[in-house]
């Protein structure tokens, strides 16, 4: 029986062949444009997050309690080398740093610069940030070694200095006293990230502590994990530890870099918005092809039910024909947007303008979307929905005919 | 012509009743077509809006909408690279009517400290008077006063710096800076006002004080860093722009807005063709509907049509009414559509407020609030594309009607 009903329906879509290609029509176009949009969308909210994340600040940071809101020197927790050792070795993770961080005032011969000096732990540093591998003249610092500086490109620029010029910088201590030190610069990193490339510079962290008198203490023990969805449950296995360290808290990206996760919704919400309107405009073409053909076939439904075929059949016939429709509309929408997509995955995509916007989401300036199975399907998928619910008007006309006028309809 | 008009009337009433045949199928089009219409115009509305926010908030940072400066001043903003205050040809030209303001400004990278803590800053030198046309600092005073003059001894932080620095209102903080022979130059400076920026990143780097002040403190008498120029509209600079540039000594760097920042202009330039594409998106996805309605409209009366050809109505007066339909149709549709967009868009012009996303915002270079845009030219731009193209898609079906052989639709069941 239910192969019946599946022929008959099948068969009733090409009564109508140009009108059901003209509804499939719009569902590829839909399908397509959704497929493609969704995979950029998704590729490139992942680049964003990646290259932002991964430039300095991590996944995850244990930092004072009241260091996010006021990122001041006094904030620091103690001890901060043997923790990040003990948390490698509690966790099996390697790419594990601690950071202490300062402000000075930095003078080369002709000019002078108030900068972010950051300490760091150079063995490993790399590990949990990219910006080590991102020095494009000279070397990144040597572990242990003191004196030795490494600033951003701009800062470099604006300080005019390169590798082997010396520089000094002034500023104060953990406990209020005055920290300088000269140093010399023996790399240039280049990140891309504006404020970073504008603003810091670092130092090894065991040289950081003695001019900054910082006793030991450090501001952050940074963390990133094998991949950003491996963040939280990390987090939790992080808070079942005992460190024992007074106002320790545990910072999740999101708390980090909180601009990154809005900039996302807002974007999202506005492609949605777009996407919506697309979804709706199909269910507007479905529902106008099935409503018409159940009023052509007015008659015939009036014979069908005149021979004893229950109302409840006939609709399930109409949401079949649409469920056809449908599945035919996803399978060539997804298969055209998969194709679409996969080439510009490989060969990559740009248009005018989108140089100067990438550099400001930490975007690479050709974009490659990225396929998933999500991307694939999610779009299309809604679409499928969308026009099975608008089928649905149709299908309960049905309940309302009467088989003996409805047979003398013309 | 009488004929024409003859003609036309009896085909535009035949359209109408053939329109509302099937009200049904009418009314779901113009469904589709209204919210196709809204969702044009509604959407760019808001981007037109973000996109000026951005715009308005990135020049008044610059500041500026034409920028004159030394050439070296951009890569190395140092006081070494100072320009001397306009005179000559280029005050004259400066001081002529076309230029809503100008004013001539400082900028030097410094480093600021309180008791507490020590930052690094930008330090900017401003005519007290000129300000507010800009940047607009003086309205976004949260305490305490503006500049009073260009001699005032005080200075402005931002409320997000007062806080890292752990100072407030009356406190002192010493500023240093260096001199153009590399002397570092400090003095203390009382915080006379605290200001709140749209953009939190301002709050924490920019620190005003009056130009002729830090003229004295940098040692640079009579020179600046830069000649800012505000025209009426940042739109439409080119005329100014051109005048400027012509008196402008050949020693200095002169800059519209959109060359001192690629970003701005990106989005600038690639507003108008968004809105484009998504237009052409939204109407191609209404075509295939529209298409569809035709088709059936001409299935549903293949014998009717062949009736009156056989009666003796020319195939092109079959177009014609097809035409006329679909026509018909779209205008229904547009006013439907426009008019939705215009009542919902209305309400939102006082100010949508975003601020649940405003980081990520402040990211992009827009504030919290949104104010849509509602320009006569993008509705304009939605209205022609749906009607030329919607005509242009029409023709197809109308033609195909056209071409049927009278008898064998006669004949059709």
């Amino acid at each position: 029986m239910k192969d019946v009903s599946l022929i008959l329906a099948w068969r009733n879509l090409w009564r109508h062949g140009r009108r059901t290609w003209l509804t499939i029509g719009a569902m590829i176009f839909s399908n397509t444009l959704l497929v493609f949009s969704i995979s950029l969308q998704f590729g490139s909210y992942d680049m964003m997050i990646d290259n932002t994340l991964q430039a300095y600040s991590g996944h995850i940071q244990l930092q004072h309690r009241r260091y996010l809101d006021e990122p001041k020197m006094r904030y620091a927790l103690p001890d901060i080398d043997a923790r990040a050792q003990s948390l490698r070795d509690q966790l099996g993770l390697s790419s594990i740093s601690a950071r202490a961080v300062g402000f000075a005032l930095a003078s080369s011969k002709e000019r002078s610069y108030g900068l972010q000096i950051v300490g760091v732990d150079a063995q490993h540093e790399p590990l949990v940030s990219t910006l080590p591998g991102l020095v494009k003249q000279g070397r990144y610092l040597d572990p242990g070694a003191t004196e030795e500086i490494v600033i951003g490109s701009v800062l470099a620029r604006n300080l005019k200095v390169g590798p082997g010029d010396e520089l000094t910088f002034l500023g104060s201590g953990f406990d209020d006293s005055f920290a300088a030190g000269v140093v010399t610069v023996v790399g240039v990193f280049e990140s891309g990230v504006a404020d970073l490339d504008r603003s810091m510079a670092q130092v090894n962290l065991g040289y950081f502590q003695d001019i900054f008198a910082m006793q030991g203490h450090g501001h952050s023990i940074v963390i990133r994990a094998a991949q950003i969805d491996d963040a939280e449950p990390l987090m939790a296995d992080i808070q079942a530890l005992d460190m024992a360290i007074d106002n320790l808290a545990l910072r999740h990206w999101d708390e980090l870099q909180p601009g990154l996760r809005q900039a996302i919704q807002a974007d999202m919400t506005s492609a949605w918005f777009m996407y919506l309107v697309l979804i709706v405009l199909v269910a507007f073409s479905v529902l106008n092809t099935q409503l018409m053909s159940v009023l052509e076939r007015t008659r015939e439904f009036g014979t069908m039910m005149a021979l004893g075929l229950q109302p409840s059949r006939l609709a399930r016939l109409v949401m079949l024909e649409t469920a056809l429709m449908t599945g035919v509309g996803l399978a060539l929408g997804i298969t055209l947007g998969f194709l679409v997509t996969w080439y510009l995955s490989h060969v990559g995509f740009s248009y005018p303008g989108m140089e100067e916007m990438s550099v400001k989401f930490n975007l690479p300036d050709r974009m490659y979307p990225t396929i998933s199975t999500i991307s694939l399907t999610l779009g299309p998928g809604i679409v499928a929905i969308g026009s099975l619910l608008a089928s649905i008007y149709p299908a309960t006309r049905l309940y309302l005919l009467l088989p003996i006028e409805a047979m003398r309809a013309v | 012509m009488r004929g024409f008009r003859l003609h036309f009337s009896m085909l535009l009433r035949l359209s109408w009743r053939n329109l509302w045949r099937n009200h049904r199928r009418t009314l779901i089009m113009l469904g589709a077509i209204s919210v196709g219409v809204w969702a044009m115009i509604f959407m760019t509305a808001l981007m037109r809006g973000m996109v000026d926010d951005m715009l308005n908030q990135g020049i008044r940072n610059l500041p500026g909408h034409i920028q004159i400066q030394n050439p070296a001043f951009l890569d190395d903003p140092s006081v070494v690279n100072s320009i001397a205050e306009p005179a000559g040809e280029l005050l004259i030209a400066l001081n002529q009517p076309g230029v809503k303001r100008w004013a001539t400004r400082i900028k030097v990278p410094a480093v600021i400290a309180s008791e507490r803590e020590s930052r690094g800053i930008n330090l900017l030198g401003i005519e007290a008077e000129a300000e507010p046309d800009i940047t607009g600092l003086p309205a976004q005073i949260s305490e305490g006063r503006f500049l009073e003059s260009n001699q005032d001894q005080g200075v402005i932080i931002g409320a997000k710096l007062a806080q890292r620095l752990e100072t407030r209102l009356g406190k002192r903080v010493v500023v240093m800076s260096q001199d153009p022979d590399n002397n570092i130059s400090e003095r203390g400076f009382r915080i006379v006002g605290i200001y709140r920026a749209e953009m939190p990143g301002l709050e924490e780097h920019n620190v005003y004080a009056a130009r002729d002040t830090l003229q004295q403190l940098l040692r640079i008498e009579d020179r600046v860093s830069q000649i800012v120029i505000v025209d009426e509209d940042y739109r439409d600079i080119e005329t100014l722009y051109r005048r400027i540039e012509r008196v402008t000594p050949k020693t200095l760097e002169i800059k519209p807005w959109y060359e001192i920042d690629g970003y701005l202009a990106a989005m600038f330039n690639m507003m108008d063709g968004f809105v484009l594409v998504w237009v052409i998106i939204i109407f191609l996805a209404l075509s295939f509907g529209l298409v569809n309605t035709l088709v059936m409209a001409v299935f549903e009366r293949v014998r009717e049509i062949g009736l009156i050809q056989a009666l003796g109505m020319r195939p092109i007066l079959i177009v014609y009414q097809i035409l006329l339909e679909s026509l018909l149709l779209l205008l229904i549709g547009l006013v439907i559509g426009n008019g939705l967009a215009i009542i919902t868009v209305k309400p939102l012009e006082s100010g949508l407020d975003i601020s649940i996303v405003a980081e990520g915002m402040a990211m992009m270079g827009a504030s919290s609030m949104l104010y849509p845009n509602l320009t006569l030219y993008d509705m304009l731009l939605a209205n022609s594309v749906v009607i030329i193209l919607g005509i242009l898609t029409s023709i197809l079906p109308a033609w195909r009607a056209a071409q049927l052989d009278p008898v064998r639709a006669l004949n059709s069941t």
